[in-house]
């Protein structure tokens, strides 16, 4: 019943908002009934614009998250745009895996067009793109991934960057979804992006996997030595071998908490499992500011 | 330990309580206005077996019906890396394995959080589930990963509490992650073959997943108590 406190958060502001709402009756009908009587196209305009119209405004905190989850998405649809069309990958990134990627993309597309439509609706100008240097060179062109290291000509090292990107998105989503909790419809919308998200993730983690094993081994496929990688993030094992280790070791930290609302996962209900198991069964949110920092060194 | 984790679950749950009372006098407040009468006539009573298992209402409702999720996903995968499934592979088998670990953990959490407000134990029928076929298998898995992640997708918005919210955000993508590599191991590249034309992914309100999942539960539930919104 988020309408409920929605409702209590306005009341401690503004003392006529009962009023307010009766004569827009209307439009508070409409939160209920918004995916069922629209059409598809006309969705994200509409979500956008209903917090606006109940009350002349969409919270600040609601835009900020989406502005943070479009400047995300910009990277990650980037990054597979030019994956996509790097000829330097043209004799490695095929078949299954071509088509994956581009399945990837075409996702990463949809989640950008459709936050620019959102942030649109509410009345607001979505971020500009940013410059990005997928080099991890913060605009200089030579970060840890440029050379021979670079993504779009070292096929292990874009199912690499790829894997990173889609786990820091999930945890990046699960952060922000708490501040979304007064709204049912941004709320939603953001929890149907971190689960795609959570599956992207899962296949290139599968797709690392068969590369090694089709390619003479983990090292092949810049995995470490005796590493498994599984579609789950165990402990916080990036699976990401050096020199990138250590670059990308930040979005993996915290992944390896096996404390849940205050339980110890490793002994429960009587049993006990592995810090392996117990760490896997959850993924780790990140804050804006620990994502903020893990992506910076990708954008100029 | 266990009694200052018990403790201070309790004063979570006594924080909903009061917001339920708050909802009340809201009701009240709004008196018959037309989004009380389309909530009420949106419940279907009369479906609920008398001797039915009531979720509950509020947020305790809301983790009482992924409690009920969790306990069918575990059964099901015990049930599974009992089978010697004929056909799976090693690998596979050992996502099995994994995966029954992850629900069993799942389920746990959850009965330790809801405490005295947990529903029991439910009764299962895998009966349409050959266990002894891995394509049956895989495709039984499939179903319940892809419709454990719509039932989670859906019942975010339902949740008041930010603490649960975020509990459910941590179990939802691991769901997306069992999905996606079950859905690969039968057709590779199905992995988000759930997204719609904006790339998000499925969602389902409890009563359609009730409805998906009920042939699997003998123990009938009542969900008319949860929240709708």
């Amino acid at each position: 019943m988020n309408l409920q406190n929605i409702i209590n958060d306005i009341e401690s502001v503004d003392a006529e908002v009962y009023e307010k709402l009766d004569t827009r009756r209307s439009v508070m009908k409409n939160f209920a009934n918004i995916g069922g009587k629209l059409a598809l196209a006309a969705v994200p305009l509409a979500l956008g614009g209903m917090f606006k119209k109940a009350y002349g405004q969409t919270p600040t905190d609601v835009l900020d998250v989406l502005q943070f989850a479009l400047t995300l998405e910009y990277l990650e649809a980037e990054y597979y745009q030019k994956v996509l069309a790097a000829a330097g990958l043209n004799s490695t990134l095929v078949g299954a895996a071509r088509q994956a990627y581009t399945k990837i993309s075409a996702d990463e597309t949809a989640h950008v067009n459709f936050l620019k439509a959102v942030i649109t609706g509410a009345g607001a100008t979505p971020v500009v793109k940013p410059t990005f240097d997928f080099t991890g060179g913060m605009g200089s062109g030579n970060g840890p991934f440029s050379g021979a290291a670079s993504p779009f000509t070292n096929y292990a090292v874009t199912l690499a960057v790829a894997q990173v990107f889609e786990d820091t998105g999930v945890r990046a989503y699960k952060g922000q979804a708490p501040r979304l909790v007064n709204d049912n419809v941004a709320l939603e919308a953001a929890l149907r992006i971190h689960s795609v998200e959570a599956r992207h993730a899962a296949h290139v983690r599968t797709m690392r996997t068969a590369y090694a094993a089709a390619n003479g081994g983990n090292a092949s496929a810049a995995i470490p030595a005796g590493v498994t990688i599984y579609p789950w993030i165990t402990l916080n094992q990036s699976g990401v071998d050096a020199p990138f280790a250590t670059t990308v070791q930040a979005s993996y930290n915290g992944e390896e908490n096996v404390t849940q609302a205050g339980v110890n996962t490793t002994s429960i209900g009587g049993m006990t499992f592995s810090a392996v198991d117990a760490s896997a069964s959850f993924d780790e949110p990140l804050t804006k500011a620990q994502v903020l920092a893990i992506v910076a060194p990708f954008i100029a | 330990m266990k009694e200052t984790i018990s403790s201070s679950q309790n004063k979570n749950l006594e924080t909903i309580s009061r917001n339920g009372i708050n909802r009340r006098s809201m009701l009240k407040f709004f008196g018959a206005s037309a989004a009380v009468i389309a909530f009420g006539s949106a419940c279907n009573k009369d479906d609920v077996a008398d001797n039915a298992v009531n979720l509950g209402s509020g947020d305790v409702g809301v983790l009482n019906y992924a409690y009920a999720l969790e306990q069918l996903e575990a059964a099901f995968y015990i049930k599974a890396t009992q089978s010697n499934t004929a056909g799976l592979s090693v690998a596979e088998a050992q996502y099995f394995r994994d995966i029954a670990q992850h629900e069993i953990i799942h389920r746990e959490l959850f009965k330790a959080a809801l405490g005295s407000n947990a529903i029991p134990a439910l009764t299962v029928d895998f009966t349409s589930i050959n266990f002894n076929d891995r394509t049956s298998l895989l495709a039984a898995a499939r179903d319940f990963e892809d419709t454990g992640v719509s039932a989670y997708n859906g019942a975010g918005k339902l949740l008041v509490n930010t603490d649960f919210l975020a509990l459910a955000g941590k179990i939802v993508s691991v769901e997306a992650r069992h999905a996606a590599a079950i859905k690969d191991l039968i057709s590779s590249g199905t992995f988000a073959d759930t997204t719609d034309a904006n790339g998000l992914d499925i969602v389902r309100t409890p009563a359609e997943v009730l409805a998906i999942i009920k042939p699997f539960v003998v123990t009938p539930l009542n969900a008319n108590n949860l929240p709708t919104s």
